[in-house]
């Protein structure tokens, strides 16, 4: 295989960066570990972030979000819910922050219009009656995996190539160039050699250890951020609190959910993304402060994700600046290797317009940037990710011998077809697991306990699966949803576990296999 | 409206498993009997009564061929489990009553007198359990054998695939094939219960037999999922067996099971001539303590309605799922009487973080304790109340989905706190 630019990592970067290129007509073939979303831009808030919450901490930054923010609300309208946003205070929180917010909002350009408090609570009848200051802003809900997928979708139909299930592993380097990527099948174990005119590492969190593959040492921390989903979506806006950035201070609503999070914990592992009870209950005790439902509303589960933050390593994760870094490994004495991480989902879009400027400019190719002006087109394969799109969807394409596989949230044979087509089109292999990852499946109040002992046997019936491998796979999928549901076990989902453990394990005695 | 009032000897809390057999053994015993509960999870199971099959759980090697040897090693290891309180005998009596009941309202079980069985699963796997559905048993002794089997199902229906079932088991069956009929007029999503009324028909009835003919070839037996009708399921079986001179056997379904629903129609057929005074679909809201010692209770669907007097109380009100058991972000608790519930000592310690993990879920392993009578403990050790008595899943200190001891347990509990409540009064 051979391609003027490899890009290593599928999450909204990478993915935004193989659309950035094809669209100037550079051609690219994008390498992903695992599938799509895999990190965190599959395990973020979905936040499409005003900026202000930057204001204090990093004004450039929140710049960034604003025009961002703004750019995608027009360019990219079917991945977000313009829901706008609240920040507010409650008694205790600091009071010269709220002083100083209306005038760093100014500063950075971002609107932001006090609210008094009756009308604050009017418009979001869950707030607290703690509250102290209100104000309204312009954020928004993003739906991450809609907006990688159709980043993809058009960057392949200008051509550009797309390996899921293929880990970098290490690199061929001569006379100061990557001559060539070796790549590593992780179903099959098969490996393949690509050679690359330039390597672009969009790994987010992985960047040091791609960096490494190259004798590259790039400095960094990794901060793990856990997220709880509600049964129910709390309120139509985003909650955030008014206050320095912290733990458990921004509610986002999504569909028919609403997200709650974020904690900020060291880990030393990217692949860490295991919620603990201990950050659970302090999410919730935290957020419950804002909005006091939230210490008694349902959740289903929690999942996390990994921030990559560089070049730090004392202090509060949350000062490491939420801007990118952009870094040409040429001065490092690789001519053709370009790491692009960190930054936000909100500001994908102008990291990987950055990232195309700069390969553009060493390969000599002038033409511009498209992306922030041409709309992203929607394709169909992101469609079941958002809550609660399934159903619509379902009830204006019924076919008549299409079956609802998992009922919770309404998937049917026919969109588990098109998941399935879908991974199979991407070089991926459908898997219980990767089926998961893009559908609703497994992501509503039974958590995967029925649906998986529904969907395994059509993926049997479609000869998907073989052999005895659905045991294999049966376990590995409810071992994957039991890491969100594991922190969160009391009330409902814990009477869930209860009846998919009498199913797994008392009927089927998945454990003994 | 003032609330009816209604006195009985005991109320049996719970409809599950555990309930249905309390009522039962209670009504036998002469008592004068109510009977509360929601549904259980009886719609939910898969029709098999299991005694003991796994122990040491979560493993291979823990599978007994005799679940009366699993027992003796399980109480010697867990002198606290259930089990180590209720006698041989009386585990076999009470296993022995429960079918023998269920025989006589239309629903015959079997199983090896001293042995485990294995039935195949529609996951392809097989589980040991103590006693089948009689429309299940052909396929244990298929399985045993190894014989020409087929296994079929149905355009239409979801969660079952013979060809799951088959493929997974192939490489110790190589003789094991699968097929899918097509049924006319069958509706795609069809509940299973209503498929299993359809199958009734006898237009149904004749389909399958023609749509499986071609099928049959050298094979000595043929598999069903458990959808061949709700009550009328012998016939069916004979009906098929004599036109495609083969055996046919039913393999249990996932919830909700039409086998689970047969078992929960034997009881209600068999429990209306009892005299047994039902509050079915109403929960047990409240109670007091009269001071002749009597229970007070209020009993209601959704907000008071009637008031029952009770001698004793025969406790089965399940675990989270069935609702005796409660828990919040801190801690579990019983929900009707607040008994004390034994625990871990904080959420961080219920659950494993691997799902599948070998050694289980500590969660499992809380409940009531009891003393030897099978009455909860209060507070200070003894027993919270000399006429209130706990049966089945509530119970502390047994693992039943990992054990494979769920009906059996909830059928000797039952039987025994029954027993010990008619010596109370
Ligand atoms: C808890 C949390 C909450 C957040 N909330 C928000 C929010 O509300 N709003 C917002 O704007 N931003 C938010 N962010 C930030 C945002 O999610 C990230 O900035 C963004 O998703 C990063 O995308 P990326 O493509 O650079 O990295 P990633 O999405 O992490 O993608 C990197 C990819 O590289 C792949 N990879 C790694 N190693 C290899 C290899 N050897 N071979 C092949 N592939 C490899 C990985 O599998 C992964 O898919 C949040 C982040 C976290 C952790
Ligand atoms: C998916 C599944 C598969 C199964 N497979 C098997 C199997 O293969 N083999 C086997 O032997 N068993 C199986 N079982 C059955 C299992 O053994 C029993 O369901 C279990 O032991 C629990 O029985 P129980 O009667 O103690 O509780 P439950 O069945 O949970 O019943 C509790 C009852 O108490 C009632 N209740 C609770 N609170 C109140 C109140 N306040 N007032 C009045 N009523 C109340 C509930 O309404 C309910 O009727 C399976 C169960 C399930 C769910």
């Amino acid at each position: 295989m051979k391609t003027q630019v490899l890009i290593i990592g599928g999450g909204a970067t990478g993915t935004g960066l193989a659309r950035d290129l094809s669209l100037r007509g550079v051609r690219c073939i994008l390498v992903e570990k695992q599938d799509i979303n895999a990190g965190a831009s599959g395990g973020n808030h979905g936040l499409l972030h005003s900026g202000a919450r930057y204001v204090a901490s990093d004004p450039e930054a929140a710049k960034e979000c604003r025009e961002e923010g703004e750019l995608l609300k027009r360019l990219a309208p079917h991945c977000i819910e313009d829901t706008g946003g609240l920040f507010v205070a409650v008694r205790g929180d600091d009071e010269n922050y709220v002083t100083d917010f209306p005038a760093l909002c100014a500063k950075s350009g971002i609107p932001a219009e006090m609210l008094d408090l009756n009308t604050a609570r009017e418009m979001e009848p869950e707030l607290s009656p703690d509250i102290i200051a209100a104000f309204q802003v312009a954020d928004a809900s993003v739906d991450p995996f809609m907006l990688s997928l159709d980043n993809m979708a058009q960057a392949r139909q200008q051509g550009a190539e797309l390996l899921c299930y293929h880990k970098v592993i290490s690199f061929r380097i001569e006379n100061g160039r990557i001559r060539k990527i070796i790549v590593r099948n992780t179903v099959s174990g098969e490996e393949t050699e690509i050679e690359a005119d330039y390597v672009v590492s969009a790994s987010g969190a992985w960047a040091g250890i791609i960096a490494g593959l190259a004798g590259i040492e790039i400095p960094m921390v990794y901060s793990k951020g856990s997220l709880l989903v509600t049964q129910n979506r709390i309120t139509k806006r985003v909650i955030n609190r008014l206050r320095k950035a912290s733990d458990a201070d921004i509610l986002v609503p999504g569909g028919t959910v609403s997200i709650l999070g974020t904690t900020s914990r060291r880990t030393e592992d990217p692949d860490d993304c295991r919620p603990t009870i201990a950050e659970v209950d302090d999410i919730i005790e935290d957020g419950a402060r804002m909005v006091p439902v939230l210490e008694n509303t349902r959740y289903i589960r929690a999942y996390s994700g990994v921030r990559p933050l560089i070049g730090s390593s004392a202090g509060d994760d949350r000062n490491v600046t939420r801007g990118f870094a952009l870094i040409d490994h040429a001065p490092d004495g690789i001519e053709n290797f370009i790491t692009i991480t960190g930054g936000k989902l909100t500001t994908f879009r102008l990291m990987a317009e950055k990232t195309a400027d700069l390969l553009c400019r060493k390969m000599g190719i002038t033409n511009p940037c498209k992306t922030g002006t041409e709309p992203l087109p929607s394709s169909a394969s992101g469609k079941w990710t958002e809550p609660g799109s399934a159903p619509k969807m379902w009830l204006t394409r019924h076919e008549s011998d299409d079956m609802i596989l998992c009922e919770c949230e309404m998937v049917s044979k026919g969109i588990i077809d098109g998941i399935m087509e879908g991974i199979r089109e991407q070089g991926g292999v459908p898997t219980l697991k990767s089926v998961g990852l893009r559908s609703r499946i497994g992501k509503g109040p039974c958590q995967g306990g029925f649906c998986s002992a529904r969907i395994a046997p059509y993926m049997y019936d479609r000869e998907v699966l073989n052999g005895d491998r659905g045991l294999k796979e049966l376990r590995d999928f409810l071992n994957e949803r039991w890491k969100g549901k594991y922190p969160m076990l009391w009330d409902l989902p814990l009477e869930q576990a209860e009846i998919q453990e009498a199913l797994h394990c008392g009927l089927f005695g998945l454990e003994l296999q | 409206m003032k609330p009816s009032k209604n006195k009985c000897d005991v109320l049996v809390i719970g409809t599950g498993m555990a309930g249905m057999a309390a009522a039962l053994f209670a009504a036998q015993k002469g008592l004068s009997t109510a009977h509360a509960g929601m549904t259980g999870a009886i719609n939910f199971s898969s029709g098999l009564l299991d005694l003991l099959g796994v122990y040491p759980i979560g493993t291979q090697a823990g599978i007994w061929k005799n679940p009366w040897e699993g027992i003796e090693a399980l109480v010697q290891d867990m002198p606290q489990h259930p089990f180590a309180r209720i006698s041989k005998s009386e585990i076999r009596e009470s296993i022995d009553e429960f079918t023998a009941f269920l025989e006589k309202n239309g629903l015959s079980y079997t199983g090896y007198p001293d042995g485990n069985a294995l039935v195949i699963t529609p996951a392809g796997t097989v589980k040991p359990t103590f006693r089948v559905p009689l429309s299940m048993w052909k396929g244990v002794k298929a399985y045993e054998e190894k014989s020409p089997c087929l296994i079929a199902d149905f355009r239409g229906i979801k969660a079952f695939s013979s060809r799951q079932i088959a493929e997974t088991l192939k490489h110790e069956w190589p003789e094991l094939r699968n097929a899918r009929l097509s049924l006319p007029n069958l509706k795609a999503d069809i509940y299973p219960k209503h498929l299993a009324q359809t199958m009734e028909s006898p237009d149904m009835l004749e389909a399958l037999i023609r749509e499986l003919k071609p099928h049959i070839g050298n094979v000595k037996a043929v598999g069903l999922p458990a959808l061949l009708g709700v009550c009328k399921t012998a016939q069916i079986l004979s009906r098929l067996e004599t036109e495609l001179g083969t055996d046919i056997f039913e393999i249990p379904t996932i919830p909700p099971s039409v086998a689970g629903s047969r078992i929960r129609a034997a009881f209600e057929k068999g429990l209306s001539p009892l005299k047994i005074q039902p509050f079915y679909q109403k929960q047990v809201m409240g109670f007091q303590r009269l001071p002749d010692g009597n229970f007070l209770l209020d009993v209601g669907h959704t907000e008071k309605e009637s008031q029952i007097q009770a001698k004793g109380i025969i406790l089965a009100s399940g675990r989270f799922f069935g609702k005796g058991l409660h828990a919040d972000r801190k801690q579990i608790r019983e929900s009707i009487f607040d008994l004390p519930v034994s625990q871990p000592q904080s959420r961080s310690k219920w659950h494993d973080p691997d799902f599948l993990a070998p050694a289980g879920h500590p969660v499992n392993l809380a409940g009531l304790e009891t003393d030897e009578y099978f009455r909860p403990l209060g507070k200070g050790g003894k027993a919270a109340y000399e006429n209130l008595f706990a049966a089945g899943s509530i119970l502390a200190h047994q693992d039943w989905p990992r054990m494979k001891c769920g009906s059996g347990l909830a059928i000797a509990t039952a039987y025994k706190a029954v027993k010990e409540m008619c010596a109370y009064i």
